[in-house]
C-alpha cells in the first residue's frame, strides 16, 4: 500500500485497521474469560496437584529434617571407616529431640527403606538411650546393638542426606543405587515391578486386540444395517456403556466362578468334567474376559462413526471394477476405517493400562495391573511418595498416547454415545 | 441386509458366519447384565441358580434381597443412596455450568490457544483413574477437604467437566451464530441473549453432557475410596466392599435397580441425542 493511499475510517475516524484489531482482542478476552473459570479451577484442583505428586516422588527432606546435626557433622566423614564421635553425638542429640517429639517410629520407617534391619535397632536405641550417660557416645550407642557399629548402617543413614532423590523411581523399576553410588537391578526373584509393569502392557495391548476383533464386525453390522435395526442393536452397545462399572464387574464375578454359569455351561457340552472346573477367576483370564467386555464399547463408538461416513458405493465400485467382496473390503473399506481403528484402540489402551477396579476384584494375584500396586502404595504401606512416582511413570506412558491420539485423531474429535 | 440373489454360495456362507459373529459378540456385550436379574431374585443366599430357580419353582424366588436392601440394619445402602444421589446432583451442576460456560468460549473462533486448553480441561478422561484419586487426594488433604461431602463433590466435577465439554462443543459446532447476532443487534444483552436464544438450541447437548457427569459421578469409586470417610460413603464404595468381602445377594438387588437407573439414563440420553440431530438438521 503506498503511503499516499488514505487509509479507510471508521465513522469515528479511527482507521479501519486498528478498530478491528482492537474489536478482536476485545473478542479472544471475551472468550477466554468464558473458559478461565474451568481452566482455573482444573489448574488449581488438579494439574498443580499432580505436580505436587512430582515433588512428593523426588522429595527426601523427611529424614533430611529429622537428623539436622547428624547430616551436618557427617559431611566431614569420608564413609570409610566408623564415622567420628562427633556424628555419634550428633546423632544422639537428633534422636533425644525426635523422641521428645514423638517421630522417632517414622525415622525407623524411613530409614528401613534404605536398608533393612533399622526397626528394631532404633526401638532398642529408644529403650536403651534413657539411662545413656553423658559423654562418649560413640562407645554407649555401639554396645546397643553390633549392627550399630556395622559401618553398613551408616552409610545408609548417609545416603539419606539429600533433600531430593530419585531412588522411588528407580525401585519403579527394579533398581537401586548401592553403596558405591552404582546403579543396579535388585536381585532375580524380587523383581515385582517389572513384571507388574510388563504384565500391564500385555494385558492392555491383549484387550485392546481382543476389543478391536469383536468390535469391528459389529461396527460394521451396526454401519450397514437399516436405521431402524442399527438403533435397537445400538442400544446392546450402549446399555453396558452407561452401566455401573461395579454393576458389570459383578456379573463377570458371578459367571465366572467355580459353580458359575460359564463352568455350568463348560460341564454341560463335555469340554470339562464337572470334578475339574475351569478357574477362570481371580487369575489373569478373569481380567482379560472382564476388561473387553467393559472396555468394548469405547472401541465400537469411534470405529461407527467412522463407518457410518463411508459411501456404501465405494464397495460397489471396487467390485464393479472386478474386485470380489474381499478384494474390495480389504483395498477399499478397511484403509477408509483406519482412523476409527486408531482413534478406538488407543482410547482402549489408555483407558486399560490405567484400570483398577476390575483388576483388583477379578484378577486375583495374578491378574493385577500397575493401578493395584499404586493403590496398595497408598492404602497399605503408606509409601505416598513411592506410589506418586509410579503413578507419574504410568502418567507420562500415558501421556505419550494422549498426545499420539490428539496429533492422529484429534482431542475436539472425541465422541461421546 | 438382505444378500442379492446372484451372491455365489461362498459369499453367502461367509456372510452368516459374519451374522453369527455379530450375534456372539452382541451376546458376550449384554448377556452378563443379565445375569444379575433372576439371581437377585433368589431365596437362598448363593450366587448360583438353585434347582427351584431352574425349574421356575416360585418358592425358589424371593424378594428378600431387596428387603434387605431397604430395611437391613448391617447393610448402610440408605445411608450411601442418599449420599451418592446428593454428590452426584452437586457435581452434575457445577460440571455443566462451568463446562458450559467454558465450551461457549472454546467453540468462538477468536479463542486464543485452543488446542492447548483443551487438551487440558479434557485431560482427566483421560489420565488413569487411580492417578486422578491420588493427585486429588493430595488437594483435598491439603486445603481440610478430604473426607467430606464438598471434597467429593469438588472431585467429581474435576471429572466430569470434561464430558460437558466434549458435548456441548459438538452440540455448538452445529450452532449458527448469526441468530445471536441478531438477538444483539435487536437489543438484547448477551446474558439474555444466552438464556432465551443460545441455551435452548444447545440444551440437548447440554443435558446428554449433564447425564455423562451424573453417571460418572455415580458410578465412580476410584478417587471417592481415597477420599471419603465413613459418613461420606457411597453406593459405588458400598458395592466395592462388598463385592470384596463376600458377594451376598443384597449387591445384586443393589446392581438390578442400577441397571434400571442406567436403562433410564441411556434412553433419555438417546431421545436427547436424536432430538439434537434432527434440530441441528443432521440427517443420518
Amino acid at each position: 500500500m503506498s503511503s499516499e493511499t488514505k487509509q479507510i475510517l471508521t465513522t469515528d475516524g479511527i482507521p479501519l485497521e486498528v478498530s478491528l484489531k482492537k474489536a478482536e482482542k476485545k473478542n479472544k478476552i471475551k472468550a477466554f474469560l468464558l473458559v478461565a473459570p474451568l481452566l482455573l479451577f482444573i489448574i488449581i484442583t488438579y494439574v498443580f496437584p499432580i505436580g505436587d505428586m512430582l515433588m512428593r516422588s523426588v522429595d527426601d527432606k523427611m529424614v533430611t529434617e529429622m537428623l539436622p546435626k547428624t547430616f551436618k557433622s557427617m559431611e566431614k566423614w569420608d564413609g570409610q571407616d566408623l564415622p567420628p564421635e562427633e556424628v555419634f553425638e550428633a546423632f544422639y542429640f537428633d534422636f533425644q529431640k525426635l523422641i521428645e517429639e514423638e517421630r522417632e517410629g517414622k525415622l525407623s520407617t524411613q530409614l528401613n527403606y534404605t536398608k533393612n534391619g533399622f526397626k528394631s535397632i532404633i526401638k532398642k536405641l529408644r529403650r536403651k538411650s534413657k539411662s545413656f550417660e553423658e559423654g562418649n557416645y560413640k562407645e554407649q550407642i555401639m554396645s546397643v546393638h553390633r549392627r550399630w557399629a556395622d559401618v553398613e548402617y551408616w552409610r545408609a543413614i548417609k545416603r539419606r542426606a539429600p533433600a531430593y532423590t530419585y531412588q522411588k523411581y528407580l525401585k519403579g523399576i527394579d533398581m537401586y543405587e548401592n553403596e558405591k553410588g552404582e546403579i543396579i537391578n535388585v536381585p532375580e526373584d524380587r523383581r515385582v515391578h517389572r513384571i507388574l509393569w510388563m504384565r500391564t502392557l500385555e494385558i492392555a495391548f491383549f484387550v485392546t486386540v481382543f476389543c478391536f476383533l469383536m468390535a469391528y464386525p459389529i461396527a460394521h453390522l451396526l454401519a450397514t444395517l437399516p436405521m431402524k435395526y442399527s438403533n435397537l442393536l445400538m442400544i446392546c452397545v450402549l446399555l453396558p456403556f452407561w452401566t455401573s462399572l461395579l454393576v458389570r464387574t459383578a456379573s463377570w464375578m458371578i459367571l465366572l466362578q467355580q459353580q458359575g454359569i460359564v463352568n455350568d455351561f463348560f460341564v454341560m457340552i463335555g469340554l470339562v468334567s464337572d470334578d475339574n472346573r475351569l478357574e477362570m477367576m481371580f487369575n489373569k483370564t478373569g481380567s482379560y474376559v472382564a476388561m473387553t467386555q467393559i472396555l468394548l464399547p469405547f472401541m465400537v463408538l469411534p470405529l461407527y462413526s467412522v463407518m457410518k461416513t463411508i459411501s456404501p458405493s465405494l464397495m460397489r465400485a471396487g467390485k464393479s471394477l472386478g474386485g470380489t467382496p474381499f478384494v474390495a473390503f480389504w483395498k477399499v473399506y478397511f484403509p477408509l476405517t483406519i482412523p476409527g481403528i486408531g482413534a478406538g484402540c488407543l482410547l482402549v489402551f489408555i483407558l486399560a493400562i490405567g484400570y483398577y477396579i476390575t483388576p483388583a476384584l477379578v484378577g486375583g494375584a495374578s491378574g493385577t495391573l500397575i493401578s493395584n500396586q499404586i493403590a496398595f502404595h497408598m492404602k497399605s504401606t503408606l509409601d505416598w511418595s513411592f506410589a506418586s512416582a509410579m503413578g507419574l511413570m504410568l502418567l507420562s506412558g500415558v501421556l505419550v498416547i494422549y498426545w499420539l491420539y490428539n496429533k492422529l485423531v484429534g482431542i475436539d474429535n472425541i465422541k461421546l454415545g | 441386509m438382505a444378500l442379492p440373489k446372484y451372491t455365489e454360495p461362498h459369499y453367502r456362507i461367509w456372510h452368516y458366519v459374519y451374522l453369527t459373529i455379530c450375534a456372539a459378540v452382541f451376546f458376550f456385550l449384554v448377556a452378563p447384565l443379565f445375569v444379575i436379574f433372576p439371581l437377585s431374585f433368589n431365596a437362598e443366599e448363593f450366587l448360583v441358580f438353585s434347582d427351584g430357580m431352574k425349574r421356575l419353582d416360585p418358592d425358589a424366588f424371593s424378594l428378600r434381597w431387596y428387603q434387605d436392601m431397604i430395611y437391613g440394619t448391617k447393610n448402610p445402602w440408605g445411608l450411601a443412596a442418599k449420599n451418592s444421589f446428593i454428590i452426584a446432583i452437586f457435581a452434575t451442576i457445577g460440571s455443566v455450568i462451568l463446562g458450559t460456560v467454558a465450551a461457549l468460549g472454546l467453540s468462538s473462533r477468536h479463542m486464543p490457544y485452543k488446542g492447548l486448553i483443551m487438551a487440558v480441561l479434557i485431560s482427566p478422561m483421560i489420565v488413569p483413574l487411580i492417578i486422578s484419586g491420588v493427585a486429588i487426594f493430595f488437594f483435598m488433604a491439603k486445603v481440610g477437604l478430604a473426607a467430606t461431602h464438598t471434597g467429593i463433590v469438588l472431585a467429581h466435577i474435576i471429572l466430569g467437566t470434561p464430558f460437558v465439554v466434549i458435548t456441548v462443543t459438538a452440540t455448538l459446532s452445529g450452532f449458527d451464530h448469526s441468530v445471536t447476532r441478531a438477538a444483539a443487534s435487536l437489543g438484547s444483552d448477551p446474558v439474555n441473549t444466552f438464556m432465551k436464544i443460545t441455551l435452548p438450541l444447545i440444551l440437548p447437548g447440554v443435558i446428554s453432557g449433564g447425564l455423562f457427569a451424573f453417571v460418572t459421578s455415580f458410578d465412580e469409586v476410584v478417587v471417592v475410596l481415597f477420599l471419603a470417610g465413613l459418613e461420606n460413603t457411597t453406593i459405588p464404595i458400598q458395592m466395592w466392599t462388598g463385592l470384596r468381602e463376600q458377594l451376598s445377594p443384597t449387591i445384586l438387588a443393589v446392581a438390578t435397580c442400577l441397571i434400571i437407573l442406567s436403562t433410564l439414563i441411556l434412553v433419555t440420553a438417546e431421545l436427547l441425542r436424536r432430538r439434537s440431530e434432527r434440530l441441528r438438521g443432521i440427517n443420518r
